[in-house]
């Protein structure tokens, strides 16, 4: 079965700098990855070559069988590949129905104005801002602009959907709040890989999780074992812890 | 030997080309603001070196010690008074209040002006340096010189006074700038008046070779706009070097296409350049 | 599962519509009303609804600040004055003229469009110039700097003339008058004041922002170019810095900050404001006539920054809770 995405040998480059240095990865539909590593490990940079926002420097990505290297934002959009942002950037002067109703009418396909805004509607009730519609966009608090997000996310019809620290910012019961909608999401069928810092949300929703540091693949595997590994450790917590616990037994 | 002549025209008339777009250079860079009426400002100076040497024979190298604080004081005016209340506007607002703003200055330069052209004539006159084959006014060569040691003083002020690195870092991050204790308002209305400065002093430099007229503002602030494309926004070396590149390309482009043509030209290399490489041959990024 | 929301929608483009056709039947008024000097005046002021709407598209909806209104309408003058000279028909030369005008900004966009804010704004002004200095050159063709001159309409009288050039500028500016309501209420429009807000974000939210941007820069070229065209063989006579002049790049931009952008009205609001204005200083202070106009302008961003179409609605949301 072809994998959904694709990543063979992708490198981006930044002047002198790799940000994101031959990474090869394969994911297939219906999974739900994560993507994790430091701070300034190139996840964020990995999600922009995805989407088209950098162009990759060399490599190539293949969403569907289909080589999208080249496409630019829109196209990627358009392909079925959603995304939400780190920074929530709403469309300030509108309304938060026309904001979905965006995703929906120029990445979702929709048909009309008409079609895009009910369906925008449809998906701020299933992520309950369904009360806020008529809002305007500036109006809304973190923890809803992070709904927002996942509300435009959904309205763009996405096969994949790349959702990138959507817990930054969030107090623990709004977490737990995003957790249930990304698994409500997943249940729908679409397949996901979440740039994440928090373990316990890795560990509860990544049937897979993929680790970055310095622009490099380090390990993958199951989140158990990928944490385990003395690479990761060495990455996060530097080479003299990881030696220190190389020894030890672990529960 | 000819391309010589026209390459050392060119170097002269930069290095005045330069002194005019210093002021307007930083201005945009600093507020983000196109000073549309940096070009009355300049033709105003112009007048006021005309009339001082008219009216009291005073030189122009003179007039512009005299000019210089009286530009500033204009300036800072003119920000704090006008612009700061749409400093935060959006481009088109500001643009289009500068505008109206040096539609009204203008227009109360031909009414008291007249449109007819002047000529300042210095009496006795400079005179022409020869060496070998090549023929260089004094005039021009003087008010190079002068344009020069001003925009270096305007670069030693930038770079070591108190007041100028307050200046620097407003343009590189107003935020920081102004969490590290910089009054940001304050340092906008200076750098106003320093580039009103500018401009006011390169009026007497002006009009030493120039013939002067209040319908001229526009040709010095189109110069004022190529310069600061080719050499970078905000940045005093950056204006040194897009007024030389403007001087030898206007002049090279007077000899192939003729003189009316020359500015044309520039305009289509300022279009080049916004299209292929917007950030200045420098290489230094200005705001959008 | 109906939604006030879905209501709204239709309704205020029903309403734009009704509001439009009002204002139009008015407009068609004056010729059966007004004598020749009101007609021209009211020829002038459609001239400009015309521009000013057409620099809505790229100005106001996209929230590019185009400065290359001048060029078009110059550009337009010539094109249909030459195709004239050569014998075309003067309908099929304003149409040649709007063509042109077209291919011109969607060339030109696709260097251009990838400048913001203050870059944009210079390159499409330097635009203009360079334009009337081509034309100013190319004398066999154009008549340079001595002006062209356009064949002369026979067989109408000075009435008959006036009342005509106010019909087709006031069939100019009703199609343009169209086409903003359609944009605004359609995809296009949607896609513009998304890239207007935050032009990357609408790029990953699948808006082709090249095609998009492209097409309103199209839109504010072709209505202007057949300004130009018609304004030419209204006057007969045409040379560069008349139809050239950076005025008419900057007048159409104060007109629609006067009337209010976002609102479709807004541009023909502010073109009749600032025009009725602009005679009523002309008539008393001819000498310091671009002065005033520069203090107009000044009080006008100072004091006015969203247009009178801001202080109604600002009037509008005191009343709703």
């Amino acid at each position: 079965m072809t994998p959904l995405l694709e990543l063979r040998a992708v490198s981006r480059r930044f002047g002198g700098l790799a940000a994101v240095n031959n990474v090869s990865l394969s994911v297939k539909a219906g999974e739900i990855i994560g993507l994790i590593g430091p701070n300034g490990a190139g996840k964020t940079t990995l999600v922009n070559v995805i989407t088209g926002v950098h162009p990759a420097s060399s490599g190539s990505v293949l969403f569907n069988g289909r080589d999208v290297t080249r496409f630019a934002p829109w196209q990627a959009a358009r392909a079925g590949i959603g995304r939400t942002f780190q920074i929530v950037q709403p469309f300030p002067e509108l309304t938060v129905v026309e904001n979905v109703a965006a995703a929906a009418l120029f990445a979702g396909g929709a048909s009309s104005i008409r079609n895009a805004r009910m369906q925008a509607l449809e998906h701020l009730e299933f992520v309950g801002l369904g009360d806020f519609a008529e809002r305007s966009a500036s109006a809304l608090t973190l923890a809803m602009r992070k709904r927002l997000e996942l509300a435009k996310g959904l309205a763009m019809r996405p096969r994949l959907l790349l959702l990138d620290e959507v817990n930054a910012g969030l107090n623990s019961s709004e977490i737990n709040q995003a957790l249930a909608l990304i698994q409500a999401i997943a249940a729908r069928g679409i397949t996901i890989l979440i740039i994440e810092h928090l373990m316990k949300v890795v560990t509860s929703l990544c049937s897979r999780v993929v680790v970055l540091h310095h622009g490099e693949l380090i390990a993958e595997g199951e989140p158990q074992s990928v944490m385990r590994d003395p690479k990761v450790i060495q990455a996060y917590l530097g080479k003299r812890y990881a030696a220190q616990t190389a020894g030890a037994p672990h529960g | 030997m000819l391309y010589l002549q026209v390459l050392l025209n060119g170097l002269v008339l930069g290095g005045l080309f330069a002194c005019i777009a210093a002021g307007f250079s930083l201005v945009w860079g600093v507020l983000n603001v196109i000073n549309i009426l940096h070009g009355s400002f300049i033709v105003l100076g112009a007048y006021a070196a005309w009339y001082s040497h008219a009216l009291w024979g005073i030189h122009p190298f003179v007039s512009i010690l005299l000019v210089a604080p009286l530009f500033f004081a204009l300036g800072y005016a003119i920000q704090s008074g006008l612009l700061n209340r749409v400093i935060a506007a959006p481009v088109l607002l500001t643009l289009t209040l500068t505008f109206g703003l040096d539609l009204m200055l203008s227009n109360a330069m031909l009414a008291a002006f007249k449109a007819d052209f002047r000529k300042l004539v210095l009496d006795p006159p400079l005179g022409v340096l020869s060496v070998g084959n090549i023929v260089l006014p004094v005039d021009r060569l003087a008010a190079m010189a002068l344009a020069l040691l001003l925009t270096l003083l305007l670069y030693l002020v930038l770079s070591r006074s108190r007041t100028g690195r307050a200046i620097v870092a407003v343009r590189m991050d107003r935020e920081a700038a102004s969490l590290m204790g910089v009054n940001v308002y304050r340092t906008y209305a200076i750098t106003f008046g320093l580039g009103a400065l500018m401009a006011g002093v390169a009026g007497p430099l002006i009009a030493m070779i120039f013939p002067i007229s209040p319908l001229t503002g526009p040709v010095y602030l189109g110069k004022a706009f190529v310069v600061c494309v080719l050499g970078g926004l905000g940045s005093v070396p950056g204006a040194m070097v897009g007024g030389l590149v403007l001087g030898v390309v206007e002049s090279f482009a007077a000899l192939w296409f003729g003189p009316e043509h020359a500015v044309t030209v520039a305009f289509a290399l300022l279009i080049a350049m916004l299209v292929f490489r917007p950030t200045g041959l420098l290489g230094r990024k200005g705001y959008e | 599962m109906s939604n006030p929301a879905m209501a709204a929608l239709d309704t205020a483009a029903r309403r734009d519509l009704g509001l439009a056709c009002l204002l139009f039947a008015l407009m068609a008024l004056p010729p059966f009303l007004a004598d020749t000097y009101i007609l021209r005046l009211g020829t002038t002021m459609l001239m400009y609804a015309v521009l000013a709407l057409s620099w809505n598209f790229i100005g106001g909806m996209a929230g590019y600040p185009s400065f290359a209104t001048a060029a078009f309408f110059g550009l337009g003058a010539y094109a249909g004055g030459v195709a004239q000279k050569f014998g075309i028909g003067m309908w099929l030369a304003w149409g040649f003229a709007g063509l042109l005008a077209l291919l011109f900004a969607a060339a030109l966009g696709l260097a251009l469009l990838r400048l913001r804010g203050h870059y944009f704004a210079i390159a499409s002004l330097v635009v203009a110039e360079v334009l009337r200095e081509i034309i100013n050159s190319a004398t066999d063709l154009t008549g340079g700097g001595m002006g062209l001159n356009l064949p002369l309409r026979t067989g109408q009288s000075v009435e008959q003339q006036a009342d005509f050039f106010y019909w087709t500028m006031l069939g100019l500016a009703a199609v343009a008058m169209a086409a903003t309501l359609a944009v605004q209420h359609g995809r296009l429009g949607f896609g513009l004041r998304c890239i207007q807000q935050n032009e990357s974000a609408a790029d990953m939210l699948g808006v082709n922002t090249t095609a998009t941007k492209t097409s309103a820069f199209a839109l504010s070229a072709v209505f202007t170019g057949i300004a130009g065209a018609i304004y030419a063989s209204w006057v007969n006579y045409i040379e560069p810095p008349d139809v050239f002049d950076v005025l008419y790049s900057v007048k159409p931009i104060v007109m629609v900050l006067l009337g209010g952008a976002g609102s479709a009205f807004g541009p023909i609001i502010g073109a009749g404001v600032f025009l009725g204005l602009e005679e009523i200083v002309w008539r008393r202070f001819l000498e310091v006539h671009s002065g005033v106009l520069g203090l107009l302008i000044v009080l006008l961003v100072l004091f006015l920054p969203r247009g009178l179409a801001g202080i109604a609605r600002r009037r509008a949301r005191g009343h709703t809770p």
